[in-house]
């Protein structure tokens, strides 16, 4: 007599460890293969993109920050460039390399965050605690910076928000002298670590031709072994005057993914003690006094300050009638926003394009044929932070 | 590195019969087509030697109320043999199906479903045309501009019926829309309640 098979509908999330977020994947299993997978997103939805268009150009920068919650400046940047095209701002060489400063740290930010979770994932717990103490300090420099140790609501179109503080630049180099030592003994835990690459290796492999078609960036797409990372290839701010080399993988599967990352985490470093060695001293935004606020001293001789003042922080400032498409490397990919402005100080319209959108995508092709214990590497491999996917 | 205006005449000759108008801003390029021919206009710019479009960025859709064909329909694509991106343009009416590019484009899958979901637009020969980001049983699109910010419902646990429930929303205060036309006049909703 021939026996029955079924197969199994497994409901895995939305509240799950390793869905890292609120993901709700409905799993066809044949015994522990995977047949079929079917994300369901959207428990993280807040509107972002409708509130976006409610809201003045200034109000709108902290919602990017709320987008991949893990590394908020890359976010805000994407924003400010896009109104910097439209009004055709220059933005001061000082504000342009600490904008590449933090930007880095966010990539760093980013980086260890996934790169040490896919190793809980997969079952190593010391990583995520040694790496969670640099994020840390990391975090300290957003809020020394900032204020605020996450929602940074740094970046304005035409520099940043304030200065960096006195000896900021000097804690910088520190961490950057220190830190490389951690990604190696990261490595030490995982690189060659046979419990890790027997999870890792061969799984979830993404061909060239499917990587460009499925719409991946960033990481997933140069682990496949596309060389593409807009750093280099469409440069922005002042990304052309620095050094440093775009790590590819050759398999395109987690393992190469993983080292990516640590390589380009190597990188970042590199690019901050490039930034910190020839830090340009000069204003930190334009000079514009239509665009960015007066400073508090003025505000209390000046009438005009005052005026300009009231003016940005009631209606804010008004952006010419125009439609634009702009993005930047965040470190999950490309991260784009698609702007149209009508002349008023509000958006018409403000698509973000969030690169985990399309990546969580292509979890049922990724996933397809896998075991059920898969499922967590792939996904962390994926880098899905749900901030971004829902929006 | 192809030039960016070669580009534009290599598209305009090739296509020419199929394109309304385009434009090069910001580095990028700006076509307006017709939405029966996107289909073909999309396969031709992935698949030719002089163009190589084979990444497609996103889909989204803007809506303009008041104009008598509602929405544009917008597709971004990036060339990185080339390094150039090109916005690809079409005007669709309210109620009108569009042509899927699922086919040519897997990634279009999902961008196609968050369209839908947020526009309304629907899409012909889409393979699992649901939505995607609002909540199940979700009623009405929200991106669409006379969609109210607040939304149209609330929802909370209710201790009575042991669940979690439904009801239409309930503002503590009113909205405010601050326009500020005009510093003295006020906002339309204070005109608004001045004038009862």
């Amino acid at each position: 007599m021939a026996k029955e098979t079924k197969t199994l509908n497994l409901n895995f999330g939305p509240q799950h460890p390793a869905a890292h977020g609120v993901l709700r994947l409905i799993l066809q299993l044949d015994g522990e293969i995977v047949e079929k997978a079917d994300p369901h997103i959207g428990l993280l939805h807040r509107g972002t993109e409708k509130l976006i268009e409610n809201k003045t150009y200034t109000q709108a920068v902290p919602y990017f920050d709320r987008l991949d919650y893990v590394a908020p400046m890359n976010q805000e940047h994407a924003f400010a460039l896009a109104i910097e095209k439209i009004l055709k701002i220059e933005v001061p060489i000082r504000a342009q390399y600490i904008r590449v400063m933090f930007c880095e740290i966010g990539r760093i930010l980013s980086h260890i965050l996934n790169v040490t979770t896919q190793a809980m994932d997969v079952g190593a717990l010391t990583p995520t605690l040694w790496g969670f103490e640099e994020r840390e300090i990391l975090m300290g420099f957003y809020e020394k910076v900032s204020g605020s140790r996450l929602h940074a609501n740094y970046f304005r179109a035409g520099g940043v928000h304030q200065d960096l503080p006195k000896g900021l630049d000097k804690e910088i180099g520190k961490f950057c002298e220190r830190f490389p030592k951690i990604i190696n003994d990261l490595e030490l835990l995982l690189t060659d670590n046979r419990i890790f690459k027997q999870r890792n290796v061969d799984i979830g492999v993404v061909s060239k031709q499917d990587a460009l078609d499925y719409s991946f960036s960033g990481v997933m797409l140069r682990g496949s072994g596309v060389p593409w990372d807009l750093r280099k290839s469409q440069p922005y701010d002042c990304y052309e005057q620095f050094e440093f080399k775009i790590p590819v993988g050759k398999n395109g599967d987690c393992y190469d993914r993983y080292l990516c990352r640590i390589e380009e985490m190597k990188e970042s470093v590199n690019i901050i003690n490039q930034c910190l060695a020839n830090l340009p001293v000069g204003p930190i935004k334009t000079d514009d006094g239509k665009i960015s606020p007066p400073p508090k001293k003025e505000i209390k001789q000046s009438m005009e300050a005052l005026i300009h003042h009231f003016k940005l922080y009631t209606e804010g400032y008004r952006v010419d009638k125009d439609e634009i498409y702009t993005a930047v490397e965040a470190p999950k990919g490309e991260f784009g926003v698609y702007l149209i402005s009508d002349g008023s100080s509000k958006p018409y319209k403000c698509k973000i394009r969030a690169p985990g959108f399309s990546h969580l995508q292509a979890m049922d092709y990724l996933i397809k044929g896998h075991m059920l214990a898969d499922v967590p590497a792939v996904l962390g491999s994926m880098d899905i932070v749900f901030g971004e996917v829902d929006r | 590195m192809q030039n960016i205006q070669d580009l534009e005449k290599i598209l305009n000759s090739e296509l020419n019969t199929k394109i309304k108008s385009s434009l090069i801003k910001h580095n990028q390029i700006y076509l307006k087509i017709d939405e029966t021919d996107l289909t073909e206009v999309i396969l031709f710019l992935k698949t030719n030697s002089k163009t190589k479009f084979r990444q497609l960025i996103d889909i989204t859709a803007v809506d303009f109320p008041e104009n008598e064909i509602r929405f544009k329909l917008v597709y971004l694509l990036l060339s990185h043999e080339f390094n150039q991106r090109i916005i690809i343009e079409i005007d669709v009416k309210e109620k009108e199906i569009v042509g899927s590019i699922t086919s040519i484009f897997p990634a279009a899958n999902w961008m196609e479903r968050e369209v839908f979901d947020m526009y309304g637009i629907d899409f012909k020969d889409h393979p699992d045309l649901r939505r995607i980001l609002t909540d199940y049983g979700f009623e009405g699109h929200p991106l669409r501009k006379d969609f109210p910010l607040t939304g149209h419902n609330e929802v909370r646990y209710s201790h009575e019926t042991k669940k979690v429930i439904y009801e239409p929303v309930k503002l503590e205060q009113n909205y405010r829309n601050f326009d500020y036309e005009s510093p003295w006049e006020g906002t339309k909703y204070i005109k608004e309640q001045t004038k009862e």
